[in-house]
């Protein structure tokens, strides 16, 4: 899973089916102390009500779609947490 | 697989109802000669590894499978904790 900002939103009208009431949020992957990444920008569908300025956990590949109400999605991002804190000690 | 060195871990309060109780760790990669090679990923436990141990973790879908009949939501998953390796 990757770290990374919610930076944006996504409105789109015209969609595939099954994205419909799905928010859309712009994410910037960062490394585990808070830079961000080279890898650039990604779409990430919204199940834990992420909002814009929240460090958030994003799940990748065909995984997105074992994340709660995206069962046979067309999607290979979600945001699946909210993060409080990333301790790191080494 | 890849070897990796757990180096820390991730609080959230908030997540997938599917995650609750798992724990989230913070892997580096590492090369051949224990060095980090590439950047760090967030990776659920599986085997009750800890901070600054050497273990070996599956990317894709099957970072889910050791959690079965429950789905996580999850990309990468450590599966194994190294006792030692050596290199022909």
């Amino acid at each position: 899973m990757l770290i990374a900002k919610i930076v944006g939103t996504v409105v789109a009208t015209r969609k595939d089916p099954r994205l419909v009431s799905s928010t859309l949020l712009v994410a910037r992957p960062i490394d585990p102390r808070g830079k961000a990444t080279e890898a650039g920008y990604l779409v990430a569908v919204d199940t834990v009500d992420a909002g814009v300025g929240e460090t958030v956990l994003i799940v990748s590949g065909s995984s997105a779609r074992m994340a709660s109400g995206l069962k046979d999605c067309p999607v290979d991002a979600a945001v699946v947490g909210i993060i409080d804190a990333v301790e790191i000690t080494e | 697989m890849q070897l990796a060195r757990v180096i820390g871990d991730i609080v959230a309060t908030r997540k997938d109802d599917n995650l609750a109780g798992i724990t989230l760790l913070v892997v580096q990669p590492l090369n051949a000669d224990r060095q980090p090679a590439g950047r760090p990923i967030v990776a659920v436990d599986a085997v009750g590894a800890g901070v600054g141990e050497y273990v070996f973790f599956v990317r894709g879908k099957e970072a889910s499978f050791p959690f079965y009949p429950a789905e996580p939501p999850v990309d990468a998953g450590v599966v194994g904790i190294v006792d030692h390796w050596d290199l022909g």
